[in-house]
């Protein structure tokens, strides 16, 4: 059996708010493990952390306590909890990619070269960038007159695309996804499942939170279930 | 200044070349220090002199500093000999150093005074060729600080001084400095070389002679040490150029007095309007008259 | 990844300065004056390292001490405590023990500023292309022909327009003034360029097109950025991390979206909650 890529021990995040003088607490001592090839899919009610739990991994929220081991392909584990800024930006350059269900970008960028950007941070070349984010945006189903637009005018859906695409591009060993269908008709929707469970094939491993418990059903190979915290409050 | 006149019978005692014995040393010392560090402006006591500041009260300094009983001094102004500005200062260092020959010609001269230009006829290592000087620093025109232009001297930064010559380029197509070009002296400091003409930069270099600069007003001296490299500032790809005095139809122009086709010619209008060309430097025309050159022998005065 | 710049314990003090400056100053007392000597703390304690191609953030308000960091750096101002390396092709260069000559080297060569004030980084008196000349003599560049070459396209890059070259940056729009500073900056291809505040005073269409056009610089030619500023903005497009100052003191410092998404500190809580 593979080892996992991606093993977290009693996770657990709370938000001290300074203003309010309140801890807000959003998730505690979760343990999950996410292996290639394999979907994890996150479940539980709202206010849960789902969402949470993947920002911790990414590091875009800090964790508070507990162990985040990544495993890279040669084998070595890094604690993404304690791992150093310079060398979370490493891995999510080549390592972790991370589809949320906003997008920030410039505003004036085509939607084309936004796509194709994490492919230029790697120093690809700006023509083999663009070719491999057409290949995706087609698959994807976003139509081509898009393509030279900022994505700030698009629709949810859209944007969503974009952004996935964005996620996708870059071929990551480990994806992190935060409902990456919720605001999709259900024929993209579709495209999408083929997608992930094709790039799944090739190897990647996936970490999802998933609003509709259908693409749970038909994606995921383990699911994890967050209990939700209580508010608790200080002073 | 009054041919006959004579320094009063109480004043008599002045020293021998007016200044007195102390301010002479203090000059000498800065000399010697400019000589050493090629180019570098040293600051030194200028004294009132009696004659206003800008009559080339810097050059009489260093003049009368160096001049001896012996000596045979050339007071030249723009490349003349009887010029008022240069016959005013031949008079009075005449007056004030009694046992100090004068002459007109350059090669008999020990000690030139000039303003404006450098004789025609090349120097010698035996000579010193004093130029007096208005503004002594060629950074003064890119940088209005004098703290901050010690700076850029001593770091050898020159930058701002060739961006003005490339702007010049740019507008014009060409540098339009005429006279006063930056030169840059032993590789390390650039030298407002006063005000010679662009067609005399060329004879600092590895000149024989020392080349002394001072500046009255400005309280500074400096040098050109003998056997010195003098390079004007330039881009690589753009010589630096001489006036070359060619007429329209590229011919080398020549004196209309003495004939002569390679010395820095001044334009005069002649009483019918045309343009006439004659020698600047007047010993080297007059030379060159009684060896038996020239077209014609008719001056216009 | 390369690390290229390592700053430690940096600061700088105006004043006569007392042993106990740093220990009654920062954002714990609120304020950077202290209360013994009357001495400013600009800034103190400020440690960093900078990699290649990356581009660092310094967020905070007026008066934080921000662009004295840069400005040191730069060497525009002595610093009174600390020091910082910079790793160059091989060469280790303690950047404050260097003489004269070498800072001016290191700044004409290799480090690369554009400044809030277009007129601290622009000469007036000089043409576009010439203040870009400028920066070429001083690194030693002497070719007229490579000069011109050099600056049309900087300023064709920079979306100045090669055809604007020989006009004065006088006349030149805000924002046009801003590029012209970066395509000078560039000239030399510096592998560290420091931003101060480059965006602010202009109009949010010029901010956006400025902003693309550094991310476009660190794409192409991996040039490793500080961007100094107090827009919250600025430093979600630009930085890939961020360092928080107050009252002279680093009080934060992580990746952007984790400043922006999870920050730690009062101050910084504060300060996004409150950006529009």
């Amino acid at each position: 059996m593979n080892s996992a890529i991606l093993t977290v021990e009693k996770l657990s995040k709370q938000f001290f708010l300074h203003e309010q003088q309140a801890a807000i607490p959003s998730c505690a001592e979760v343990d999950l493990q996410v292996f290639p090839k394999e979907l994890t899919a996150i479940v539980g009610p709202t206010g849960c952390g789902k969402s949470s739990v993947l920002k911790c991994i990414y590091r875009t929220y800090l964790p508070g306590a507990g162990r985040i081991l990544y495993q890279n392909e040669a084998g070595h584990t890094t604690d993404l909890a304690q791992a150093s800024d310079h060398r979370v930006l490493e891995l999510r350059l080549r390592d972790i990619g991370f589809v949320t269900q906003f997008l920030h970008c410039l505003p004036r960028k085509p939607a084309l070269d936004v796509v194709s950007e994490p492919l230029l941070l790697r120093g690809e070349n700006r023509e083999t960038a663009r070719d491999a984010a057409a290949d995706l945006l087609r698959l994807l189903n976003v139509p081509e007159r898009l393509w030279q637009v900022p994505p700030a005018t698009f629709s949810g859906g859209e944007k969503q695309r974009i952004n996935l695409a964005r996620g996708l591009i870059s071929q990551p060993r480990l994806l992190l996804l935060d409902e990456p269908t919720a605001s999709l008709d259900p024929d993209t929707s579709e495209r999408v499942i083929d997608l992930l469970t094709t790039i799944k094939a090739k190897g990647v491993g996936m970490l999802a939170v998933f609003h509709h418990p259908e693409l749970v059903r038909r994606l995921a190979d383990r699911v994890v279930e967050l209990i939700p915290q209580k508010t608790l409050c200080h002073e | 200044m009054n041919p006959s006149y004579e320094l009063p019978r109480d004043e008599a005692g002045y020293s021998f070349g007016f200044l007195d014995e102390y301010a002479k040393r203090e000059v000498r010392r800065a000399i010697l220090k400019a000589i050493c560090i090629p180019g570098y402006q040293t600051p030194y006591a200028s004294r009132e002199m009696p004659m206003g500041r800008g009559f080339g009260t810097g050059g009489l300094q260093l003049t009368l500093s160096l001049i001896g009983r012996g000596e045979c001094l050339k007071v030249i102004d723009q490349g003349a000999d009887d010029s008022v500005n240069a016959v005013n200062l031949r008079q009075f260092i005449e007056l004030t150093c009694p046992g100090v020959d004068t002459t007109e010609h350059t090669g008999e001269a020990t000690l030139i005074q000039s303003r404006h230009r450098i004789p025609e006829q090349p120097l010698n290592s035996a000579q010193v060729l004093v130029l007096q000087v208005p503004y002594p620093d060629p950074l003064v025109v890119v940088e209005a600080s004098e703290a901050k232009r010690k700076i850029m001297h001593g770091e050898g930064d020159y930058s701002r001084l060739l961006t003005k010559l490339y702007e010049d380029i740019v507008r014009f197509a060409e540098i339009t400095i005429s006279h006063r070009y930056p030169t840059r002296i032993n590789g390390h400091y650039v030298l407002d070389p006063s005000p010679i003409p662009r067609f005399d930069i060329a004879k600092l270099d590895h000149s024989p002679a020392l080349i002394l600069f001072g500046a009255g007003r400005e309280k500074k001296i400096y040098a050109v040490p003998p056997h010195t490299r003098a390079e004007p500032l330039v881009f690589d790809d753009i010589p630096f150029r001489a006036e070359d005095f060619n007429d329209a139809q590229g011919q080398r122009r020549a004196c209309q007095r003495c004939g002569a086709s390679d010395s820095f010619l001044d334009e005069f209008s002649s009483a019918n309007g045309t343009a006439t060309f004659q020698c600047s430097d007047s010993d080297y025309c007059n030379q060159r008259v009684a060896a038996g050159n020239g077209v014609s022998c008719e001056v216009t005065s | 990844m390369r690390k290229v710049l390592q700053v430690s314990n940096l600061g700088k003090i105006h004043g006569n300065g007392c042993p106990r400056c740093v220990a009654s100053t920062g954002p714990d007392v609120g304020s950077n004056i202290c209360p013994h000597c009357q001495s400013v703390v600009a800034n103190a304690a400020i440690s960093f390292d900078l990699h290649a191609g990356e581009i660092l953030g310094i967020m905070g308000e007026s008066g934080s001490g921000k662009s004295t960091i840069v400005k040191m750096l730069f060497f525009d101002e002595d610093p009174s405590l600390g020091e910082a390396i910079f790793y160059d092709n091989g060469h280790q260069w303690n950047l404050f023990s260097l003489n004269a000559a070498q800072q001016r080297r290191l700044r004409n060569h290799r480090f690369g500023i554009v400044y809030q004030n277009p007129h601290l980084g622009l000469n007036f008196n000089f043409s576009a292309g010439g203040n870009i000349a400028e920066r070429l003599l001083m690194s030693d560049l002497t070719h007229y022909g490579q000069i011109r070459e050099r600056a049309r396209d900087l300023l064709t890059r920079t979306e100045v327009g090669s055809e604007r070259m020989d006009e004065s940056p006088k006349k030149f729009s805000g924002g046009m003034q801003q590029r012209v500073q970066i395509a000078k900056a560039l000239s030399t291809s510096p592998p560290v360029l420091f931003l101060d505040e480059v965006t602010t005073g202009l109009d949010l269409s010029v901010q956006a097109r400025i902003l693309d056009l550094i991310l476009e610089i660190q794409q192409e030619l991996g040039t490793a950025m500080i961007a100094v500023t107090h827009d919250l903005g600025v430093i979600r497009l630009l930085a890939d991390r961020t360092i928080v100052m107050k009252n002279g003191r680093i009080i934060e410092a992580g990746l952007t979206d984790q400043i922006l998404e999870d920050p730690q500190h009062a101050y910084t809580q504060q300060l996004v909650a409150s950006a529009l």
